[in-house]
C-alpha cells in the first residue's frame, strides 16, 4: 500500500533550479575581484563558499585567515571574520585566533608558496600539533603574484620565471607531506571538480583536527603561458581533468597507468586529541590546583 | 499511441556584463553550446538550447553568470 506522500508525489511539480546566491557571503562592493581572466582562485572560492553555507555556520563564527600571495587576496572579498597577513605565516596568526577564542571556525586560505616554501615550517607543525584548522592550498603549480617563479610544488621539466630550462627539483606532495606531518584530514581536489571539491571542502571544515586540502587550481597568466597551454580551459583539462585520478579509479589502475597523476579524493582520515582542547583540559587542570 | 510531450523547460540567463573578464570557461564547458564571447564579454548566442546544467556558473571564476529556470 502506498502512503499518502507516495501518492501526492506525481502531483507535486518538479522544483525549479535556482543558481546559488552568493551575495551574503560576498562583500558589498568588493567585485569584480583582481585574479586575471580564468584565474582558478574564483572558482575554488565559490565551491568554498557553498561548503561553508551547506555547514550552516553563521558567518560570525567563521574566521579566514590568509598569508601573502593572489590566493591569499580571497578574505578581501568575503564576509567572514578575516585576517590578511604576512608571507608565509597565515598558520600562526591562525594558531593565536584558534587558542584565543576557540569557538571560531578557522579557515586558513594559502597557496603553494605561501604554505609550503616561506610558510613550510608553520604547515609541518600544524599538522604536527593536530589544532582545529582547515587548511586550504591553492596549488596552482607557481608563485602568481610576483610573476610564475618556480614554487615547490611546480612539477618537473615545467618553465618559470626562475626556471627557464624546466624545473630540475622534484616537487613536494602536499597530501603525503601533511599526513606524515600529522593531519587528520587530507584530501585533494580541483577547480575543474568543482562538486567534488564543495564536498571535500565541507569534510574538511567539519572535521575536528588539522585538515589540509590540497586544491588543484590554474594560473593562466604565468605558469599557463610559460608552459604553452591554450587556455584557462586547456589547463582545467589537462592538470586538474586528465592531471588527476580519483581515489577510486585508482584502484584500478597498473603503476605505470598512475603515473604523472595526482590521486584526488580524501586520502588520509585519523582522530586523535585537538591541541585546543588539550590546552583548554591543561588550563583547567591547573586552575583547580590553586 | 499517444506521444508525451514532454514539458520544455525554460531559462534566462543573467550576465554580468560588469564582473565577466571574458576568460572563455563558461563558452568552452556549455555543453550545448548556448554562449558566445562578444567583444569584452560573454553573450547568449542560443537561449533554447540551454538545459540549465549551470555548469557556466559554477566553473565561471568571475561570479559573472546565473542561469535561472522560468
Ligand atoms: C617575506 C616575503 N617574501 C617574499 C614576498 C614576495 N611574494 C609575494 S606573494 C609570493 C608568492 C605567492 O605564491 P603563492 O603562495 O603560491 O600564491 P599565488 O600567488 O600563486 O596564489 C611571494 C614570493 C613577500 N611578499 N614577503
Ligand atoms: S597571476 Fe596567476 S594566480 Fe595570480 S591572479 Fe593571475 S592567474 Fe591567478
Ligand atoms: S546552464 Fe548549462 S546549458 Fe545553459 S548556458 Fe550554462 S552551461 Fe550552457
Ligand atoms: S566564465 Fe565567467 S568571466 Fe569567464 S567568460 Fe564566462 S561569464 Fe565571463
Amino acid at each position: 500500500m502506498s502512503t499518502p506522500a507516495e501518492e501526492a508525489k506525481p502531483l507535486a511539480k518538479k522544483k525549479k533550479k535556482v543558481p546559488f546566491d552568493y551575495s551574503p557571503y560576498i562583500r558589498g562592493g568588493k567585485l569584480p575581484h583582481i585574479w586575471c581572466p580564468g584565474c582558478g582562485h574564483g572558482i575554488v572560492l565559490k565551491s568554498l563558499l557553498r561548503a561553508v553555507h551547506a555547514s550552516g555556520t553563521s558567518q560570525n563564527d567563521v574566521a579566514m585567515v590568509s598569508g601573502i600571495g593572489c590566493s591569499s587576496r580571497t578574505p578581501g572579498y568575503v564576509d567572514f571574520n578575516t585576517l590578511h597577513t604576512l608571507h608565509g605565516r597565515a598558520i600562526t596568526y591562525a594558531t593565536g585566533l584558534k587558542m584565543a577564542n576557540p569557538k571560531l571556525k578557522v579557515l586558513v586560505i594559502t597557496g603553494d608558496g605561501d604554505a609550503l616554501a616561506i610558510g613550510g615550517n608553520h604547515f609541518i607543525h600544524a599538522c604536527r600539533r593536530n589544532l582545529d584548522l582547515t587548511i586550504l592550498v591553492y596549488n596552482n603549480f607557481t608563485y602568481g603574484m610576483t610573476s610564475g617563479q618556480t614554487s615547490p610544488t611546480t612539477t618537473q621539466g615545467k618553465i618559470s620565471t626562475t626556471g627557464r630550462h624546466g624545473n630540475i627539483d622534484p616537487p613536494f606532495d602536499t597530501c603525503t607531506l601533511a599526513k606524515a606531518a600529522g593531519a587528520t584530514y587530507v584530501a585533494r581536489g580541483t577547480a575543474y571538480h568543482f562538486q567534488e571539491l564543495e564536498k571535500i571542502i565541507f569534510d574538511a571544515f567539519m572535521h575536528k583536527g588539522t585538515s589540509v586540502v590540497d586544491i588543484i587550481d590554474a594560473c593562466p597568466t604565468y605558469y599557463g603561458k610559460y608552459n604553452k597551454y591554450a587556455s584557462a580551459t586547456d589547463m582545467m583539462e589537462q592538470l586538474e581533468k586528465d592531471g588527476t585520478v580519483s581515489v577510486k579509479q585508482a584502484e584500478k589502475l597498473t603503476p605505470e597507468e598512475l603515473e604523472g597523476k595526482l590521486l584526488r579524493g580524501v586520502l588520509h582520515r585519523s582522530e586523535r586529541p585537538e591541541y585546543s582542547e588539550e590546552y583548554g583540559k591543561l588550563v583547567t587542570s591547573l586552575q583547580s590546583k590553586k | 499511441m499517444a506521444v508525451v510531450e514532454k514539458e520544455k523547460r525554460i531559462f534566462r540567463i543573467e550576465i554580468d556584463p560588469r564582473l565577466c573578464k571574458a576568460c572563455v570557461i563558461c563558452v568552452d564547458f556549455c555543453p550545448t553550446d548556448v554562449l558566445m564571447i562578444n567583444g569584452n564579454t560573454v553573450a547568449v548566442k542560443n537561449l533554447d538550447a540551454c538545459n540549465g546544467c549551470q555548469l557556466c556558473d559554477n566553473r565561471c571564476p568571475d561570479f559573472a553568470i546565473q542561469v535561472f529556470e522560468e
